[in-house]
C-alpha cells in the first residue's frame, strides 16, 4: 500500500526537478489528449514545443517570446513578492489595465508634439497608476484589516469598466469616426514602446523585465528587506519578534507589485497593442500568477516560467492554425501544466512509501 | 536588415515556393474572435469558411484560429497565417483593425479582408452586413407581441454597429405600439454565456417578456426559456433549437457567398481592395423562419418588410426621426447616409425614445 510520509526536510533535488518532471508529465498526456483527437501526438508536441524556437519560421517566433513573455515575467515578479510574505494579490490584471490607461492618457496628453522625455514621463505615469490602484487593497488591509484577495480581484471588475468608459469617452480617438479606442500609439514616434533593436522583439517593456527579474534577485538574497519579506510569509510569529513590521511589508508588496503591473501594462499598450480599447486587457494579469507559482517564485524561475508560458501560447496558436487542434485543446494542455506542477510538488515536501498492510 | 524586410523576402520566398510546389492550392486563413462552437457569430463565419471548403474542394485549403484575443495577439496569429503562405486571410472581428493594417503593410502580397472595420489598403478589404435591416423586421415583432410593454435589451459594447441595432428595433418597435420602452444592459463582451445570462435574467425581473441580444451565446434564449412567456430572436446564427421555445424568429450572417466570391476573385487574380457593406438585398443578412408564436398578421407584416427592405424600397431609418436629445436627424422622407458626421457607420446616438446613455 502507498502512504505518504512527510520529509523532516523539503527535499532539494525535487524542488529542481518538479518543474521538469510537470513538464514531461503534460507532454505526454497532452499527447494522449491529442491523440485522442485525431492528431499525431508526436506532431502536435513538436508544433508547440519545438517548432517556435527552432522551425522554419524561429526568426520569427523567437522574438515574440519574448513580447509574449515580458509582461508575465513582469507581473509575477511583482507578485512573487507578496506571495512569499503571504500578501495575496490576485488582482494585478486591474493593475495592469490602470497602468495602461495611465501611461496612455499622459502620453496622448501630449499628442501631437514630439519631445523626448513624453516616454519617461509615460512610464511613471503606468507605473504610478498600477501602485496607486494596489495602494486600495494595501491601505484598507493596514487600516481595517479588509482581505486584500477580495478587494484586489474586486478592483479587477472596476478596472475592466474604467478601460471601456476611457475607450468610449476621455481617450477616445476624435479622429476614429466614432469608434471606441484611442489613438494608435504606433503611429505617435514621441510615444511608441518601438523595439530597442529591430527584429529582437526587445522592447522596452522586456528590458525592464530583465531588470526587475535582478532587482527581485538582489533584494530577496542580499538585502535585510527581502529577508523580512521571507520572514514574514514563513514565520510570521518569529517576523513579529523580530520586530519586522508588517503593514510596511503589506504596503510594500502589494505596492510593487501593482507598480510592476502598472509598467507592464503600460508598455504593451504603447508597443504591441498600440491602443486603449475596450478589450485591451487579454488576462496576463491571471496568467502571470501561474507563471510566479511554475517558477517556484524564486525571480530566475519565473524567467523561465514566463517564456514557457509564452511558448505554449504561440506554439498552442501555431498547433491551431497548422494542424487544426481547437483552441480549448490548447487551455486544457496550459491546464494540465499547472496541474501537475501542483501535484508533483507535493514530493518536494512528502515522499511516497510502500508499506505492508498493518493490522488495525 | 529592417525586420520587416526580413518578413517581406521570407513571404516572397515562401510564395515562390509554394507557387511551385501547389500552384493550385490556395491557401485561406480566418481568425476567429470566439469558439467555432459558440453558436453566433464565431459559427457562423466558420459556416462560411466550411462553404468555402465545399465550393472549392481540392482547389482550397483554410485554417483557423479561435479565441484571438484583440491586439498584439491577433498580430502574431495573421503574421503566422502569412508566414505559413496564406494567400487570403479573413479577420473576423472589429478590434483586429489596426493588427490586420499592420501585418498587412509586411505583407503585400497577401490579401486581407477585415469585417466591421473601416480602415481600408491596397491588399485590405472591409465587409460588413447591414445586420440594423434585421433589426427592424425584430423590432416589428418585438413591438407587436409585447404585454408588458418592456423589451429588454442586451448590448455588447457600445460601438456604432451595436447603436445602429439598438436604434432600428427601437423605432420600429415604437412605431407599432407606442407605449414600448427598452431596457438596455450592457454586458461589455461579445460572448460569455454566464453575463449574457444574468443580463437577461436582471432584464426579466424588470418586467421585460421580449429580449433581444446582441451578444454571442444562446444563454439569454436559455434564461427567457427557464423564465416562462418571453420571447426572443436568434442573434447571427438561427439558433433553431430553440424553435420549440422562446425563439420566434433570428437574424442570420449568411458570409458563405461573400467568402466564396472573394476566394474566387483570388484564384482568378482579380482580388481587389474594396468596401461592402450588404444587407439582406444582396443576402448577406438572413430572417430565420418566423414560428408559429408570432400571429399570421403580425408574421405577413414582418416578411413584408423584408421583402421593402431587401428590393431597397424601404430604409430603415427613414425620417422623421430625432436624435435623443430632440434635435431633428433625418427629415420627412429623408434617409440616412452611410458615412459622414450623422451617417450610419459611425453612430453614436440614441434616438428619441430611448432612455438612458450610452455609456462613456
Amino acid at each position: 500500500m502507498l502512504t505518504l510520509e512527510k520529509r523532516p526536510q523539503p527535499s532539494k533535488a525535487f524542488a529542481y526537478l518538479t518543474p521538469l518532471i510537470a513538464i514531461l508529465a503534460t507532454m505526454f498526456f497532452g499527447g494522449l489528449l491529442f491523440m485522442a483527437l485525431g492528431k499525431n501526438p508526436f506532431e502536435s508536441i513538436r508544433t508547440i514545443f519545438w517548432d517556435p524556437l527552432f522551425g522554419e519560421f524561429a526568426f520569427y517566433y523567437r522574438p515574440q517570446l519574448f513580447v509574449k513573455g515580458g509582461p508575465l515575467i513582469l507581473i509575477a515578479i511583482g507578485l512573487s513578492l507578496g506571495f512569499k510574505a503571504g500578501i495575496w494579490n490576485i488582482g494585478a490584471e486591474g493593475q495592469y489595465i490602470v497602468g495602461a490607461i495611465c501611461g496612455a492618457g499622459a502620453g496622448l496628453a501630449f499628442y501631437p508634439m514630439e519631445a523626448w522625455y513624453i516616454f519617461p514621463i509615460m512610464i511613471i505615469a503606468g507605473a504610478l497608476g498600477g501602485w496607486a490602484w494596489a495602494m486600495i487593497p494595501a491601505l484598507l488591509k493596514v487600516k481595517f484589516q479588509t482581505n486584500e484577495i477580495l478587494v484586489s480581484l474586486m478592483l479587477v471588475y472596476v478596472a475592466d469598466q474604467l478601460l471601456a468608459s476611457m475607450s468610449l469617452g476621455l481617450l477616445k480617438n476624435p479622429e476614429g469616426q466614432g469608434f471606441p479606442g484611442s489613438r494608435n500609439l504606433k503611429d505617435y514616434p514621441s510615444a511608441f514602446n518601438d523595439e530597442i533593436i529591430t527584429g529582437t522583439g526587445m522592447h522596452w517593456g522586456v528590458a525592464a523585465a530583465f531588470i526587475a527579474v535582478i532587482f527581485a534577485y538582489v533584494l530577496l538574497n542580499r538585502h535585510m528587506l527581502g529577508f523580512s519579506i521571507r520572514l514574514t510569509g514563513e514565520a510570521p510569529r518569529a517576523a513579529k519578534f523580530s520586530s519586522v513590521n508588517p503593514n510596511r511589508i503589506i504596503l510594500f508588496c502589494l505596492g510593487m507589485s501593482g507598480a510592476l503591473a502598472g509598467l507592464a501594462g503600460m508598455f504593451e499598450v504603447s508597443g504591441p497593442s498600440g491602443q486603449v480599447s475596450i478589450d485591451f486587457a487579454s488576462g496576463y494579469g491571471f496568467t502571470a500568477i501561474i507563471v510566479a507559482f511554475l517558477g517556484r517564485l524564486h525571480p530566475v524561475g519565473i524567467f523561465f516560467a514566463g517564456l514557457l508560458l509564452a511558448l505554449t501560447y504561440i506554439g498552442g496558436e501555431m498547433a491551431q492554425g497548422n494542424l487544426g487542434l481547437p483552441s480549448a485543446a490548447i487551455q486544457l494542455f496550459q491546464g494540465m501544466l499547472l496541474f501537475f506542477l501542483l501535484a508533483v510538488d507535493l514530493l518536494t515536501n512528502y515522499r511516497i512509501k510502500l508499506s505492508r498492510k498493518e493490522a488495525v | 536588415m529592417k525586420f520587416t524586410k526580413i518578413l517581406a523576402t521570407a513571404a516572397v520566398a515562401l510564395g515562390l515556393a509554394t507557387s511551385a510546389f501547389a500552384q493550385d492550392k490556395t491557401k485561406v486563413g480566418f481568425i476567429f474572435v470566439g469558439p467555432i462552437g459558440d453558436g453566433g457569430w464565431t459559427h457562423e463565419h466558420n459556416v462560411g469558411r466550411l462553404a468555402v471548403e465545399a465550393e472549392f474542394g481540392d482547389k482550397v485549403e483554410t485554417t483557423y484560429v479561435e479565441n484571438v484575443p484583440e491586439g498584439a495577439d491577433a498580430e502574431r496569429v495573421m503574421t503566422q497565417m502569412a508566414l505559413q503562405g496564406a494567400d487570403l486571410i479573413f479577420t473576423t472581428s472589429f478590434g483586429y483593425m489596426d493588427p490586420t493594417i499592420n501585418v498587412a503593410k509586411k505583407f503585400p502580397d497577401v490579401k486581407f479582408e477585415h469585417a466591421t472595420g473601416y480602415k481600408q489598403a491596397d491588399n485590405v478589404s472591409v465587409y460588413s452586413a447591414r445586420f440594423y435591416e434585421g433589426r427592424a423586421i425584430q423590432g416589428h415583432i418585438a413591438g407587436k407581441m409585447t404585454k408588458s410593454n418592456i423589451v429588454g435589451y442586451i448590448g455588447s459594447f457600445p460601438i456604432p454597429e451595436v447603436i445602429r441595432g439598438i436604434n432600428s428595433a427601437y423605432i420600429h418597435a415604437k412605431k407599432v405600439n407606442p407605449d414600448v420602452e427598452f431596457k438596455i444592459v450592457w454586458a461589455f463582451t461579445w460572448f460569455d454565456p454566464a453575463k449574457e445570462a444574468d443580463a437577461a435574467k436582471v432584464l426579466i425581473e424588470q418586467g421585460a417578456d421580449v429580449i433581444l441580444q446582441h451578444t454571442d451565446s444562446t444563454a439569454p434564449l436559455a434564461a427567457a426559456e427557464a423564465a416562462g412567456n418571453v420571447i426572443g430572436f436568434g442573434q447571427a446564427s438561427d439558433m433553431a433549437e430553440f424553435k420549440d421555445g422562446p425563439r420566434v424568429s433570428s437574424i442570420i450572417d449568411a458570409w458563405g457567398p461573400y467568402y466564396i466570391d472573394r476566394v474566387k476573385a483570388v484564384m482568378d487574380g482579380t482580388w481587389e481592395s474594396k468596401s461592402t457593406w450588404d444587407g439582406i438585398g444582396a443576402g448577406m443578412v438572413g430572417i430565420g423562419d418566423i414560428t408559429d408564436k408570432v400571429p399570421a398578421d403580425v408574421k405577413a407584416e414582418a416578411l413584408a418588410m423584408k421583402e421593402a427592405l431587401a428590393d431597397g424600397s424601404y430604409h430603415a431609418f427613414t425620417g422623421p426621426i430625432n436624435k435623443q436629445d430632440g434635435s431633428a436627424w433625418l427629415a420627412e422622407g429623408e434617409t440616412a447616409e452611410d458615412y459622414g458626421d450623422n451617417g450610419l457607420a459611425g453612430m453614436n446616438f440614441f434616438v428619441e425614445g430611448i432612455t438612458g446613455d450610452i455609456p462613456e
